[in-house]
């Protein structure tokens, strides 16, 4: 369990890393918390030839409020967002969730950006970033691009940035008025991968829930909100089965779709209420 | 049995934490080792079954820091074959040979200046395989059928025995009742934080091995692995470091790599040093036996058991390691449990497949024994419409027929079982939790309560592996059997007095425990004894049953602790007696005093007399050995061979436990919360409360794991599953809730100190106690382990809905 030989880079600038990416591209692998990528490299799943450790970019180590959004830098770890104090109004269904990311200890060093760019189907950070319609901020040497966060995950660790690209930040709406939210998740332990996550968010005219743990990535379905209690089962089941569940060493098939319909209720649900 | 004293029963602190709080543990991969030290990492088999067709390593000896690849042409010139505990040729090397039997399994090992190159040269060996089909269902291992692990033992049932006790064919012709079950108790193991560390040094010029191991016995395997190094026990050399980050029985598994490494430095002529680390661990260790059971009672009508059959199918993974089959036959004495049960029938069958192979886990055999007879319990009351309490309670041992011959042997040696479910229903509000199970199912909630009554055997007989042979067999075999325990107490000139005994403990506070048993026989503190419990096999007092396993701490080597103590200071009384005119049994040792009974100012130091077999053994009363150091073996004499019908005391002492619990189930989710558990214990005589109740809490901990959350999973083709701890589920602090403990204690007559052992019992008791209370709440017969949410909620959840043509919702 020891990595093969890599080189160890700790840019001072933010040119210079994107620099190193646009050098090496495939060949470089970003170092923000290490919570995914230090296991990958011990059990030797990858050998980059250089790692670039942005850990120390001041810039990308911020949370900020631009033009109606929540920006958070690359940086940025999930403690200092859980933290921070104006959280549960800005974006309410990150202050809710993030408390099931990993645990205490991982969330001090995993960075949002970062468990965004690993794109895990099970993990809760790309669930919100698709549940809330965020985006994500692509940077190379070449300039910036700006990416919907339903365009940005492709896949089981998949995604839409380039091998000379960093995720410089992404970011969330802010929270608009008359929207109730909610989130709820199944993992065998605490702080486990979901077997099934469930983020709800109920405004005036439709309903969104996403689910995450199921498909190859979060997946979203909006309904309108005036849906009735039958009509609502009737979509969760349909929702459940399009996700295409499969059985794994954790959890049946059946018991992720039986989430879907009956979590994914009590999601929808709570959402209802924490608007009224 | 001695008096009370001043520490002995009392939770003082342990001795050992200081050190390890403060990052000064001493474990086996701190320790220095000499400066030309090689590194070593393993080359592991990816399939389950296949033949080895060709190894190629010159482009792993061509990279730069890469010293020696030692593979089966030099194992198998420079070792032999492990002795198996079977007659079967069952070809077992320390890596593999011709053939590989599971994923995992070592085929090469490479030595290099470190592990890091040792780790980039591995992914340039080549092996040339033909895989072969595997079978990892021990069912299907043992059909006609299956593909054979060892061609030349023609069959994968590596043993076959069958018992009988008393006449249980006719109890069960003439059965008002009869009721069955079979289970299938998976594979797990108890994952201790640290992995194996060996450091491995042959010298040549006297042809000895020195090996350091984080092994924790039986030293039984001592003579295994000197055998396979061709070499007399007195040139294996093993030593043991002085601390441990826990075993849990584990740590007995590193043998087969002892052997490797001692070959690997012979090979390179240097020391080798090889870490286990956690991948390594999960695939290649050591596992608990999963085993599938039937067992059949019957009954009378008001559910009192008349006789016992059990069939048991025990899967070793792919070869039998010593000690297995031990963990089949670890409990075959107590077969018949808590119970005055006294008809018995038993088949025994070991199975190999394609799986690592098994050895200690905590509870060794007893949750998979446990698993069935208290399920059994269970369904008796369901089948007959009794109370399960009741059912438990009608068939214990009564109070007044200890010591009682159980009729597969076990001398349950005391107790007063009814006593203790009686204070534990009082004690531990049974009554209260049956109030809430009918509020709370009143409002349509799911919830259950399960109960478990068990006893804990304690200190192995040696003899107990040899019921897996006939009679006939043991007969040409030689008898075995005891246990023997060893400490040594030893006085310095300045009247210091330090203790060793062969214990290897891994973590339990074995030096606290000592100290107090000595401190009191002496009348010092425990802060002033030494304890040093490292163990080198070539200067310490040790035996074939040294070693950290089968709860054997508290009742035998503290216990052998305080004879040895006890032997010394009947010397020192005779030493006082003659210096303060006085009779040695008016000697009084208190307080670091030795003094006249009546009398304490006709007093000593006890330095001073301690001192005097050092400073003037002239003066010491004639004929007298000097008061210097003594070193005690005990075994106790109720560890009998195997009588020529099968009976077999397989352990020396039996605690007595009883849990309940209540569990709440989300029908949504299949969410198992457990509300309530009560585990009370009596393990004869308690030495130190704080540190019994942390064996409990740790059981318990373990046992929650096993019931709702650990499994070594492999896929059907023999791929291994659960390679990394998100795979492999450990309960953490957020998962296990704090137990109710009880105790009682009931002393044991046939123990020093009237200690019995604590280590394993909620191992044992803890998983079928929540699979009765899930099996309760759901009023459901089958239950498997782990209850994952996905398999509750599976017996919850009645036919899924299908899948609408189209859903109205999402036609917008």
């Amino acid at each position: 369990m020891k990595p093969a030989s890599f080189d160890y880079l700790r840019p001072e600038t933010l040119d210079e890393a994107l620099a190193a990416l646009g050098e090496l591209g495939g060949d470089a692998r970003v170092l923000a918390g290490g919570q995914s990528l230090m296991p990958m490299l011990n059990m030797r799943l990858v050998q980059p030839q250089l790692l670039v450790d942005i850990g120390r970019l001041a810039g990308l180590a911020e949370v900020r409020l631009v033009d109606g959004r929540l920006m958070v830098g690359a940086a940025v770890t999930q403690a200092q967002l859980a933290t921070r104090p104006t959280l549960a109004a800005e974006a309410p269904l990150l202050a809710a969730a993030l408390p099931w990311v990993g645990h205490y200890q991982t969330r001090n060093r995993g960075t949002i950006c970062g468990s965004i760019a690993h794109a895990d189907p099970s993990a809760e950070l790309p669930l919100c970033l698709l549940a809330l319609g965020g985006d994500v901020v692509l940077r190379s040497a070449s300039g910036r691009r700006i990416v919907s966060g339903d365009d940005f995950l492709l896949g089981v660790l998949s995604t839409d940035r380039r091998d000379d690209e960093l995720v410089e930040a992404v970011r969330f709406p802010l929270r608009q008025g008359g929207a109730g939210i909610a989130f709820r998740e199944v993992a065998q332990r605490h702080g486990d991968f979901a077997i099934v996550a469930c983020a709800a968010i109920v405004r005036p005219a439709h309903i969104r829930l996403a689910i995450g743990g199921v498909a190859g990535r979060p997946m979203v379905r909006e309904w309108p909100s005036d849906l009735g209690d039958d009509s609502l089962d009737d979509a969760l089941n349909a929702f459940a089965w399009e996700l295409g569940a499969v059985d794994d060493l954790h959890a049946s098939a059946r018991y992720r779709r039986e989430l879907v319909r009956r979590m994914g209720r009590r999601t929808i649900e709570e959402a209802r209420q924490c608007r009224g | 049995m001695p008096e009370e004293g001043p520490y002995v029963g009392r939770p003082i602190e342990r001795l050992e934490d200081a050190a390890l709080l403060t990052g000064r543990g001493r474990y086996a991969d701190d320790l220095p080792v000499r400066p030309d030290t090689l590194h070593a990492a393993i080359l592991r088999s990816p399939h389950p079954h296949a033949d080895i067709l060709a190894i190629d390593t010159s482009a792993a000896l061509k990279l730069p820091g890469v010293a020696a690849v030692i593979t089966r042409e030099e194992v198998t010139k420079l070792s032999s074959r492990f002795v198996v505990g079977v007659k079967q040729a069952l070809d077992c090397w320390a890596l593999a040979v011709d053939r590989v039997r599971y994923v995992g399994e070592p085929i090469a090992v490479v030595l290099a200046e470190d592990r890091y190159v040792a780790e980039d040269a591995l992914e340039r060996i080549a092996v040339e395989y033909r895989p072969l089909a595997a079978v990892v269902d021990p069912r299907a291992a043992a059909s006609a059928e299956s593909p054979r692990l060892f061609p030349a033992v023609g069959s994968n049932v590596v043993s076959e025995r069958t018992f009988v006790y008393g006449e249980p064919d006719g109890q069960f012709a003439a059965a008002e009742r009869t009721v069955a079950l079979t289970v299938d108790y998976p594979r797990n193991s108890c994952t201790p934080i640290e992995g194996y560390v060996v450091v491995a040094d042959y010298n040549p010029a006297d042809g000895v091995y020195d090996v350091l191991a984080n092994f924790q016995g039986p030293f039984s395997l001592h003579p295994v692995m000197a055998r396979a190094l061709n070499v007399p026990g007195n040139r294996l050399r093993l030593r043991t470091p002085p601390d441990s980050g826990g075993s849990f029985g584990v740590k007995q598994g590193v043998f087969p790599y002892v052997v490797l490494m001692a070959v690997a430095s012979r090979v390179a002529g240097r020391p080798v040093k090889w870490v286990e680390d956690r991948l390594e661990h999960l695939v290649g260790s050591v596992s608990a036996t999963n085993r599938v059971i039937r067992i059949e009672a019957a009954v009378a009508a008001d559910g009192v058991v008349k006789a016992m059959r059990w069939d048991q199918m025990e899967d070793c993974g792919a070869y039998l390691r010593a000690p297995e089959p031990a963990t089949l036959y670890r409990m075959h004495g107590n077969l018949t449990g808590a119970y005055a049960i006294r008809h018995l029938a038993v088949k025994n069958r070991v199975v190999v497949t394609n799986k690592l192979p098994t050895g200690l886990n905590r509870g060794f055999g007893g949750p998979q024994v446990y698993f069935a007879l208290e399920r059994l319990m269970q369904r008796i009351a369901v089948e007959l419409r009794l109370d399960p309490l009741e059912v438990i309670r009608r068939n214990l041992v009564p109070h007044h027929a200890f010591p009682h011959r159980a009729p597969a042997g076990a001398l349950l040696d005391s107790g007063d079982y009814q006593t203790a479910v009686a204070r534990a229903v009082e004690e531990g509000g049974l009554d209260a939790l049956r109030k809430k199970r009918e509020a709370l199912r009143a409002e349509g909630r799911c919830y259950g309560i399960g109960f478990a009554a068990i006893v804990e055997p304690s200190v192995s007989n040696m003899g107990y592996i040899t019921t897996v042979m006939t009679p006939g067999e043991r007969r040409k075999a030689g008898p075995k059997n005891g246990a023997h325990a060893t400490a040594t107490v030893a006085i310095d000139p300045l009247g210091g007095v330090t203790v060793h005994a062969a214990s290897t403990p891994q973590g339990q506070g074995h030096r606290t425990v000592l100290s107090q048993v000595v401190a009191d026989v002496f009348g010092l503190k425990p802060e002033e004894i030494r304890v040093n419990l490292e163990l080198d096999t070539q200067k310490d007092a040790w035996s074939i049953a040294s070693g950290n396993y089968s709860s054997r701490f508290a009742p035998a080597v503290a216990g052998t602790a305080y004879l040895a103590a006890q032997r010394l200071r009947e010397r020192l009384a005779r030493i006082a007696a003659q210096q303060l005119n006085v009779r040695p049994e008016d000697i009084e040792f208190a307080d670091g005093k030795i003094f006249a009974r009546g009398n304490p100012d006709n007093a000593a130091s006890f330095s001073r007399i301690a001192g005097t077999s050092h400073w003037a053994p002239g003066t010491l009363p004639s004929g007298m050995a000097p008061a210097l150091r003594d070193t005690v073996f005990w075994t106790p004499p109720q560890l009998e061979a195997p009588s020529e019908a099968d009976e077999i005391n397989s352990s020396a002492a039996y605690g007595f436990i009883f849990d309940f619990c209540g569990v709440e189930i989300d029908r949504d989710t299949g969410t198992i919360r457990i509300d309530k558990y009560v585990t009370m214990h009596d393990a004869g005589r308690i030495l130190n409360p704080r540190l019994v109740d942390g064996q409990i809490r740790g059981g318990f901990a373990q046992g929650v794991g096993a019931a709702l959350y650990e499994k070594l999973a492999y896929g059907d083709d023999g791929a291994f599953l659960s390679g990394t701890f998100a795979d492999y589920l450990v309960p953490t602090a957020c998962e296990v809730p704090d137990p109710v403990i009880l105790h009682m204690e009931t002393p044991s007559p046939f123990t020093p100190l009237g200690a019995k052992g604590v280590g394993e019992g909620n191992n044992m008791s803890t998983p079928v106690c929540l699979a009765n209370a899930v099996a309760d709440a759901l009023g459901v017969a089958e239950i498997a382990l782990p209850l994952t949410k996905s398999r509750v909620a599976a017996l919850i959840q009645g036919e899924e809905r299908a899948p609408a043509p189209r859903a109205r919702g999402l036609q917008r």
